[in-house]
């Protein structure tokens, strides 16, 4: 059998020296290719700490954490980092694009650091992707004249410029107004179905988990459920109006 | 274009402020380093070249005659209690022909003449002057002391019975080109010359005293005939001078003096020109040096959270910290090439203010495409030092922090 895309095993997580405090306790779970997963749970139970563990850009105390079967763990920092930018894509709730760039260099500057230097392709496949967000228009601004919801498309383009196995996003529509968090909310759908990237979703928003494949449930760092989620299919907008899915 | 340059280039240009204070410290430095360099080099140059302006970078002469104790046939017990140290009088460098030869073969000597030196008087009518003679070769001389453009009046032309005196000579004596003169030795030769040149070569003592011969009139007024008292010699470079000296002195058994012998004390002042020259630019580096490296600091904690999010997208470290290194270069060689022109235009500007009487700038400065070189090599490497700790302070940053709390 193929490994899993992702798989956590007896994860934990102290903060601490003198006072240890244990913010994960024993999470395992795994995440397959092409998933569309929710991450919900109230604040404070571990998801952005979690993220953080899934995204290799923090160890886990104990446990392991393995990526395509290999264990992260064995791997120094270096090649950790190199993993990381070619496997797993990142869109967080601040955009944290760079300012002093415009769109579509903010877009090729995975590809940029990744290989080093600035080439053709790199930009034609950046403006292709800013295309597919809709922002075919904005990609020679800088992306600090740009609204919230066209910095989030820019940071999804960003994300999947690499083209990563797993996307990991920390409440990408957190601080956007319903219709562009709509907006970002069905380009990862659709980049989900194209080209079969696996997301999982940080949220608080009930109404977007329940629109996800899967709904994993952290509660005081355990994994309180697992479940299906929603046939995908809901019209957010309308199911606010009709209050079916109220915040 | 390459990442590192990409990134550091844009951030430069985005911290617009910072980086203009930044460059415009750098040229100040550099600046200052460049105007004292040229300066004080300038002012050497013009002393060295006002001293070997009036004499040979060596001077090969025959050793003083020592005294010889005398010895018992059987053993070394002196017969005499006290040695008197003879009298030193003219003498020839023996087979001075063969010396020559030896001395013209030797590595860094460019240029040489043999001369005879020796004191006489100078009478005119009553008045009476002590002189020294100087019999050259003149073709070879001029090319070991550049008298032929020192002439005020005549030219300088020693054939036969002709002589070229200094203007402290000429004014005592009252003498003009075409006036005769005698020279007589202390025992009693003596010959009337023709004046044919005056000179000015900036030193009081030889324009009042150096009465230039051509070699055989020298030898025959100093009794050396067919003889030379000393070869003079001149080299490439003037401050190898001391060595090559200890070289002739070892290969001929002559008595080898550099200029850099008998101007001790200039060399001293020199030196110790330099060395306070040098603790200046030293310390003008480091307040650079400083500058940059806290623009740097500034900089990297204004940007953690785009180095987090760089690093976060898998941007190695080591590509971070080039980012900052070439920020700190490229202060460092673009703010050069500011302080460069500032510095050379403000010596030039310090040159035109004060002019000696012959239009020659009283502070000379010495420009020279090598002193701009250096300088911006040592600012752009200043700049990539200061940068190194900013840099790794960036690398050290953890994206998860920067990327929480940001």
């Amino acid at each position: 059998m193929d490994d899993p895309l992702l798989r956590l095993e007896d994860v934990t997580k102290d903060y601490g020296e003198r006072v240890v405090t244990r913010v994960l306790h024993g999470i395992s779970f795994t995440l397959s290719s092409g998933g569309f997963t929710a991450l919900i749970g109230p604040s404070g139970s571990g998801k952005s700490t979690l993220l953080h563990l899934l995204g290799l850009l923090d160890r886990p105390t104990s446990g392991r954490i393995l990526l395509r079967g290999c264990d992260t763990g064995e791997l120094g920092q270096h090649a950790l980092g190199r993993l990381r930018g070619r496997t797993i894509g990142f869109v967080f709730q601040f955009h944290h694009l760079l300012p002093a760039f415009t769109a579509v260099e903010n877009v090729m500057m995975p590809i940029l650091a990744d290989r080093g230097r600035a080439d053709d392709e790199m930009r034609d496949h950046a403006i292709g992707l800013l295309e597919r967000v809709g922002l075919a228009d904005r990609m020679h601004n800088r992306v600090t004249d740009l609204s919230g919801g066209q910095q989030q498309r820019v940071a999804v383009a960003r994300a999947l410029s690499m083209t990563p196995a797993l996307v990991l996003a920390d409440e990408p529509t957190g601080n956007l107004d319903t219709q562009s968090g709509d907006q970002v909310f069905a380009l990862l759908r659709q980049f989900n179905r194209e080209q079969g990237t696996a997301f999982l979703i940080v949220t608080h928003d009930p109404c977007l988990a329940a629109r996800c494949d899967r709904i994993i449930e952290l509660v005081d760092g355990r994994i309180t459920s697992d479940r299906s989620g929603g046939d995908g299919q809901w019209d957010s907008a309308s199911d606010r109006r009709d209050g079916r899915c109220g915040d | 274009m390459p990442f590192e340059w990409i990134v550091a280039i844009r951030y430069l240009r985005e911290g617009r402020a910072q980086s203009l204070l930044i460059l415009a410290g750098v040229a100040v430095g550099v600046g200052i380093i460049v105007f004292l360099s040229a300066l004080i080099s300038g002012l050497q140059v013009s002393l060295i070249d006002r001293t070997l302006g009036t004499q040979a970078h060596i001077v090969l002469r025959r050793p003083d005659e020592m005294p010889r104790p005398l010895l018992e046939r059987d053993g070394p017990v002196a017969v005499t209690a006290h040695v008197e140290r003879p009298a030193q009088r003219l003498r020839s460098i023996l087979q001075w022909q063969q010396v020559l030869d030896s001395v013209e073969r030797m590595p860094g000597v460019v240029a040489l003449t043999p001369t005879v030196t020796g004191s006489a008087f100078a009478r005119q009518g009553t008045a009476n002057r002590a002189v020294l003679i100087r019999g050259v070769d003149p073709a070879g001389f001029l090319r070991i002391i550049d008298v032929g453009s020192k002439i005020t009046a005549g030219r300088f032309d020693i054939t036969g019975t002709d002589a070229v005196v200094g203007s402290e000579l000429a004014a005592a004596l009252g003498l003009t080109v075409g006036d005769k003169i005698r020279l007589s030795a202390p025992d009693d030769r003596s010959e009337v010359f023709t004046i044919r040149g005056i000179f000015d070569i900036g030193n009081k003592d030889a324009n009042e005293r150096w009465v230039f011969v051509s070699l055989r009139s020298g030898q025959t007024l100093l009794d050396l005939i067919g003889g030379v008292s000393t070869i003079e010699v001149k080299v490439a470079d003037i401050f190898s001078a001391e060595s090559i000296a200890q070289r002739l002195s070892a290969r001929t058994g002559l008595e080898a003096d550099s200029w850099m012998k008998t101007n001790t004390q200039l060399l001293v002042g020199l030196r110790s020109q330099n060395t306070s020259s040098y603790m200046i630019q030293l310390f003008v580096i480091i307040a650079v040096a400083l500058g940059i490296a806290s623009v740097l600091v500034v900089s990297v904690v204004q940007k953690s959270r785009e180095i987090g999010i760089l690093k976060a997208m898998g941007t190695p470290t080591r590509r971070i910290i080039r980012v900052f290194l070439i920020e700190g270069a490229l202060v460092g060689l673009v703010g050069s090439v500011l302080g460069v022109a500032l510095g050379a235009g403000l010596s030039l500007f310090f040159a035109s203010l004060a002019k000696n009487p012959d239009g020659s700038p009283t502070f000379p400065v010495d420009l020279n495409l090598a002193l701009f070189l250096r300088a911006s090599i040592i600012a752009t490497i200043t700049g990539v030092v200061a940068a190194a700790a900013p840099a790794h302070r960036a690398a050290r940053l953890d994206p998860v922090e920067v990327i929480r709390y940001g």
